[in-house]
Order: C-alpha cells, then sequence, then structure tokens
C-alpha cells in the first residue's frame, strides 16, 4: 500500500497495464493528471480533435495488438471521443477512453456532477451503448482496482472499448492505494477453449464435405490465429474468402485465396460460397454488408462457426455446429484432429473448379478506363510498398477499392472502419499504426471527403515526429453516395458535390508536412517512392476520374448472387 | 419462426447504480420489448435480482439472454419455466367507497380474492392483493363499478420451483 493522489496511481497503473503512449488533449478537468503524466515515461501525444486521438489509439490497437489509450476532458472532449468509442465497439478494438470530469457529489461545491456544472456532460449515460464496458471513479482510493478491471475487461474475449470516467477531485484526492493482483469480476468469464464434442462434429461434418470453404473475419486477426487458419486451409484444400474486417488474415497472393466477399466483394468469392456444401466460418457475425440478403446466403451449406462471443451464434446466420471459443486454439484442435484422417492432396475437384474461376474473374476484373483509376493505382502501390507496410483507409469509395485491388499478406496490415463506416478514421489510424510500428512504412488510402474530417490531425503528426503517406483519391466528391445517386437516384447528385477545394499539396505544405499533386502513373510512383523515403508526412493528391464506380456491387437488399459489374 | 410470447427472465446482477439503466437501455437499444421488470435486493448483500417479463419468439428471447450474458454487471442470466416456477405481483389498489353498503361489498370481494385493506378513509378504501396478474386483474376489474381511484403494481417477479436456485459460483 502507497500514499498517494488518484492521479499518480492512475500514472502508476497504467505503467503496470505497459501502457507507453496516450494520444489526448487536455483540459480543464484533466490538468491534475497531465501534471503526473509529463514526469512518467508514458509518452502522451497531442491530437488536435479528440476524435483523431481516439482514431490514433484504435490504429495503435489494430497493428500492435496492445490495447489503445486516449485521454480527454469532460464535457465536450468526452463527447469528441464518442465516434471512436463506437468505431471500435463495431470493430471489436480494445480502445481504453480515460476523460476527465466534474467533481463527485462529495466535494460540496456547484462544480460537481449533477449541477450542469461547466464541461459536464453525462459521459457514462451517452457511452454506455457503445462501450464493452464503463465506469466512474467515486473515490481516489478505487483507481488502481477500476484501472486493472477496465483493461482486463477490454482486452478479454472479444475485445472492446472501455471508458474510466475521473471527476477531478478523485484525481487530487489522497489515499492509501492497493496496486495487488487479485482481480475479481463476478460477471466476466469468457469460454476460450473449444468444447470437444463440438470441435468434434466440426471434423466430421469437414471430412464428408465435398466443397468446403472457409470464411475468416476480423476475429481471426484479432486472435492473432492467422497461422492456424492456413495450416488449416492448406490441409484440407479449402479455398479462403475473408470478411471485410477479415483482410490481411489470409495471405491475398495464395492461390486458396479468393478475397472479400460482401457488397464490394470479388466477384469470385462472391459467386463460389454459394456453391459451398461447408462452410467454416471463423470469427464473423454475419453482417449484412458480408452476406447480402440473407434468404440466398449459402443455400446448400452446413454451417461451422466458430466465435468467442456467444451472442453472435445464432444471431444473424442460424448455424449447424456452433463454437463458443477462441478462434486460435479451435483452429488448431480441429487441425490436430484431422491431421491423422486425411492424406493431404495436391487439389480436389473442387479446388480445380475454384482455380479456373479465378483465372476467368480476375481476367475479367475491370480496372477502369482512365489512367489513374483507381484499381491501377491500389496495384501500383502494393507493387512499389514493402510487405511490411500498413494500410489503413478512409471510408467510402478508396475503401472499397482498397479492399478489391490493394492485396494483403500479412494480418494487421490492413486496418479500416468496418462495421461503422466512419469517415475521418484512416489518417489518424495511420498515425496510431505509425506509433505502434515504427520502421513499418504506414499509407493512409483516402478519398478528398473522408480526408477532411480528420486533416487537422496533420499538425499532430508533423509535431509529433509521426510520419505517414496520405494516397488522396480525390474526385472531388462524396463518391460513394454519388455511385448510388448514379446507379439507385435517378443520376441526381444531390450533397455529394465538394468542389475542387482544397489545394490538398498546399494544405500539407501549411502545416509543414510534404503536399503534391500528381498527373500521371509515373509521377505517382515517384510521389511514392519519394515518400517512403521522406522523414515527414506527405499528402499525394490523386485526381482520379470523377465518375469512376466500384464494382463489382451487390445491390442493396440483394444477395451475391446478384452480384454485378459494370461491364 | 415460433410464436411470440411472454418469457420470464431472472437475473442477478450487482446491486450498484447504474445497472437497471445499462439492462433497459439494452432492451431499447437492440429493439427487445420489456413487459414489465421489478428489481430489488437478492439473497446475498450487493446483488439484486431483476425478474424481466419479455416479449417474443424463442429466437429473440435467445438473444436477449445472450446479450443480457455479455453485460459486465449482469452475473446470470436464467429463463424460468412458467410451469417450474411461482410467480406473483403485488398491487394496490384504491377504490371509492361512499356508503356502507359499497364498503361492506367492497370487503367481501376483498376477503374472496384474499385481499387485504391497508387504507381506510370517509370515502375510500386501499387495499394490497398479491397473486398472479390474472388474479390482479379480474380484481380490478370487479372493483371498476366502485370507482378505481388509483393503481399502483409492481410488475411480476419470480422464482423457480423446489431445491434449483439460481447459485452464483466464484
Amino acid at each position: 500500500m502507497k500514499k498517494m493522489t488518484g492521479a499518480q496511481a492512475l500514472i502508476e497503473s497504467l505503467e503496470q497495464e505497459k501502457v507507453e503512449v496516450i494520444f489526448g488533449i487536455s483540459g480543464g478537468a484533466l490538468l491534475p493528471i497531465h501534471e503526473v503524466l509529463c514526469d512518467s515515461n508514458i509518452r502522451h501525444i497531442l491530437a488536435r480533435h479528440e476524435q483523431g486521438a481516439a482514431h490514433a489509439a484504435e490504429g495503435y490497437a489494430r497493428a500492435s495488438g496492445r490495447p489503445g489509450v486516449c485521454m480527454a476532458t469532460s464535457g465536450p472532449g468526452a463527447t469528441n471521443i464518442v465516434t471512436g468509442l463506437a468505431n471500435a465497439y463495431l470493430d471489436s478494438s480494445p480502445l481504453i477512453a480515460l476523460t476527465g470530469q466534474v467533481n463527485t457529489k462529495s466535494a460540496n461545491t456547484s462544480y460537481m456532477i449533477g449541477r450542469d456544472a461547466f464541461q459536464e456532460a453525462d459521459i457514462i449515460g451517452i457511452t454506455t451503448p457503445i462501450t464493452k464496458y464503463n465506469y466512474q471513479v467515486k473515490t481516489a482510493a478505487e483507481i488502481p482496482k477500476a484501472v486493472k478491471t477496465t483493461f482486463h475487461i477490454a482486452t478479454t474475449g472479444r475485445p472492446g472499448p472501455a471508458l474510466i470516467d475521473f471527476p477531478k477531485n478523485t484525481q487530487t484526492g489522497k489515499a492509501e492505494m492497493d496496486f495487488s493482483d487479485n482481480l475479481k469480476i463476478r460477471g466476466f468469464k469468457p469460454n476460450t477453449e473449444p468444447h470437444p464434442v463440438q470441435v468434434k462434429k466440426a471434423v466430421k461434418l469437414l471430412l464428408s464435405a465435398e466443397r468446403p470453404m472457409i470464411l475468416a473475419g476480423g476475429g481471426v486477426i484479432i486472435s492473432n490465429a492467422s497461422p492456424e487458419l492456413l495450416q488449416l486451409a492448406e490441409l484440407l484444400m479449402m479455398p479462403v474468402a475473408t470478411t471485410f474486417m477479415g483482410k490481411s488474415c489470409f495471405p491475398e497472393n495464395h492461390p486458396l485465396s479468393m478475397g472479400n466477399i460482401g457488397m464490394h466483394g470479388t466477384m469470385l468469392a462472391n459467386i463460389m460460397i454459394l456453391k459451398a456444401d461447408v462452410l467454416l466460418a471463423v470469427g464473423t457475425r454475419f453482417q449484412d454488408r458480408s452476406t447480402g440478403n440473407l434468404d440466398s446466403f449459402c443455400p446448400d451449406a452446413k454451417i461451422i462457426h466458430i466465435d468467442i462471443d456467444a451472442a453472435e451464434i445464432g444471431k444473424n446466420v442460424e448455424v449447424d455446429v456452433p463454437i463458443v471459443a477462441d478462434a486460435k486454439p479451435t483452429l488448431s484442435l480441429i487441425r490436430q484432429q484431422l491431421v491423422h484422417k486425411i492424406k493431404k492432396q495436391e487439389t480436389t475437384p473442387w479446388v480445380k473448379k475454384v482455380k479456373e474461376a479465378k483465372e476467368k474473374f480476375l481476367s475479367e476484373m475491370d480496372l477502369g478506363k482512365c489512367e489513374l483509376s483507381s484499381p491501377k493505382l491500389l496495384k501500383e502501390l502494393r507493387k512499389l510498398l514493402p510487405e511490411n507496410a500498413i494500410v489503413t483507409t478512409e471510408v467510402g469509395q478508396n475503401q472499397m477499392w482498397a479492399a478489391l485491388h490493394f492485396q494483403t499478406f500479412k494480418p494487421r496490415s490492413f486496418i479500416s472502419s468496418g462495421g461503422l463506416g466512419t469517415m475521418g478514421f484512416g489518417f489518424p489510424a495511420a498515425i496510431g499504426a505509425k506509433v505502434a510500428c515504427p520502421t513499418c512504412p504506414v499509407v493512409d488510402i483516402a478519398g478528398d471527403g473522408s480526408f477532411r474530417m480528420t486533416e487537422q490531425e496533420l499538425g499532430t503528426s508533423v509535431t509529433e515526429d509521426i510520419p505517414v503517406i496520405v494516397v488522396i483519391l480525390n474526385n472531388s466528391m462524396l463518391g460513394m453516395v454519388a455511385q448510388w445517386q448514379r446507379l439507385f437516384y435517378g443520376g441526381r447528385y444531390a450533397g455529394v458535390k465538394l468542389g475542387n477545394v482544397p489545394d490538398f499539396a498546399k494544405l500539407a505544405q501549411a502545416y509543414g508536412a510534404e503536399g503534391v499533386r500528381i498527373g500521371s502513373m509515373k509521377e505517382f510512383s515517384d510521389a511514392i517512392k519519394k515518400a517512403l523515403n521522406t522523414e515527414v508526412t506527405t499528402v499525394i493528391d490523386v485526381p482520379i476520374c470523377p465518375e469512376d464506380d466500384v464494382w463489382p456491387m451487390v445491390p442493396p437488399s440483394k444477395g451475391l448472387k446478384d452480384t454485378i459489374t459494370g461491364v | 419462426m415460433s410464436k411470440e410470447h411472454s418469457h420470464i427472465i431472472s437475473t442477478i446482477v450487482e446491486h450498484k447504480p447504474g445497472v437497471l439503466y445499462t439492462v433497459s437501455n439494452l432492451f431499447r437499444r437492440r429493439g427487445f420489448n420489456i413487459d414489465n421488470i421489478s428489481v430489488g435486493p437478492a439473497e446475498e448483500v450487493g446483488l439484486a435480482r431483476m425478474t424481466i417479463m419479455v416479449r417474443g419468439d424463442d429466437r429473440t428471447i435467445e438473444q436477449v439472454i445472450k446479450q443480457l450474458n455479455k453485460l459486465i454487471d449482469v452475473i446470470k442470466v436464467t429463463r424460468l419455466n412458467p410451469e417450474h416456477s411461482v410467480t406473483r405481483e403485488l398491487a394496490l389498489i384504491k377504490v371509492n367507497a361512499i356508503n356502507t353498503k359499497a364498503r361492506s361489498d367492497i370487503i367481501n370481494y376483498a376477503d374472496i380474492f384474499r385481499a387485504r385493506v391497508v387504507d381506510v378513509s370517509p370515502d375510500s378504501l386501499m387495499m394490497e392483493l398479491t397473486g398472479t396478474s390474472d388474479k390482479i386483474d379480474a380484481f380490478i376489474n370487479l372493483m371498476k363499478p366502485f370507482g378505481v381511484k388509483e393503481v399502483a403494481r409492481t410488475g411480476k417477479t419470480a422464482l423457480s420451483r423446489g431445491v434449483k436456485s439460481v447459485i452464483i459460483d466464484d
């Protein structure tokens, strides 16, 4: 037991949790914490908007697999991180938010909770539906336990965002602090080991399959189960499709890789998954953007569903063999039980068929007519980046083009806002990823609309010396909405034209970053090569054909079988 | 899809501020229908029992249970079988009793329903009645001709019969 202030206890607790960096913005209700933080070894990265801080912390978490921490002051500071929490909630990221708050009732002044004090917001009430756990500290003494509990919950089982609210007088209050390890949370015991009976059933089903397929989701990345997935796929010669969140969990240059399924999945994955007779779905929640209309989703398949969250089983799709467990040990156990029962095959009639389909669909793939079409640019970008590069995306056409045309080879190398579809996520997430992996080049594949939503973080990247590359696929429009208006709303544009402003190169330069607008593929390649060897953030503005569509596409409310192409 | 009907969900939760908000918010956000909810301290200090009546088909109820289980402050969730559990509700009913005839009629009815008179004023009677919701409905209907002034009902609470209990393992 040590006597210290709540702020000191918080910093000591964070050090015990091995927190190296906090993304945040200071403020009145955080002053006691900042006073201690500036003397600690934890780096505070000053963001320019709390939303940027939250996304950066999530980028850090998803690149590293460790919890990301953001911090904001009471009131507007706290409400500005709401989008970041909602994003992390839908993408199951371990994001920890620390917020300042006005005094507790015990302070007995008018600057206290419940009096509508200056910068008071009920952040617990606001974030309850979008956090896995949140807690308002009532006394300084409970801070060590609150921090330990929060980190444990956010990172254990299915990860998710968590928030701790620190009233100012709990930061200044002194108490004997107990940092011991005995944590007991009665209502939180996630199951990680698979039930042997269910594994046996899955094995039996897989052995009986003629056209087996894997659908791998973000859970595979979270569970670090990519090696197990690869081994199992190769053992059974099972083609692997990924969900959008699963992208990067399986090397896309592997012969068994089929790319993403979904609204903007590959033609190959969307069509072939419907032919499977056994589908092994792992770490996915069968979200609507992935499955399309459920009435025609995998009509002939028996489905094995592995997920660590029991509530995901049967939520959207009824399955034949549910397994509530962590993906990594489960895939490993299934493989162990199969390995003695089958001879490894070089190929099967089913794999041959998939391979033929792959060649056909690849040759038919629409890469656009303009020289600077997004698909061509992204293929070129892949060639220019080393394998360890991390790519983040914004949201909209840029994101879907990236998913379709930018191949990934390593888990955690593709970070994007899948569930919430948060425009403005990619750039701060890139900053966070760069902090987590300083030796990897990090590129934000952006659209002009999305980038504008958090472009102020250029200030963060320059002053904090976190160099990333931003490639803006610039069509001067909110491109995805415009695409829907072209296809489904009679071609009338409403609320999508952004105009050809600002000059992004000049904008970057105004922040002290590098900025360049390019006009040819050669200039694009040169700009990327130069940016990779530049010590400061580079913004590359690429004018693309403003009315290019993302193909293929499953029209809204249609099934995967209705996937259409633009040709 | 199975038919929608009412189910009894019995939960043990941490007895602390904000839990009711967290639980009711979950129902609102996921579009589950609460018929009624009753909360009070459970057998152990620090725990509360929430009894929730939910309408929905089997699949919805399964989701309700799984989603409740995900809440950190919810420790145990059980779906009670109506045939193997006892369900009760408490009601306070204030009825006009303007003359001796009305007063004695009301008290006679109350006796039959085993309701107790808990407050008397010159022109009204207040009764306390415990039972199934059907019984309370029936009694309130009987009282209507006299003039029901106010009704307060707690909502159902329930426990499973016999030795089976919702035990918290550490």
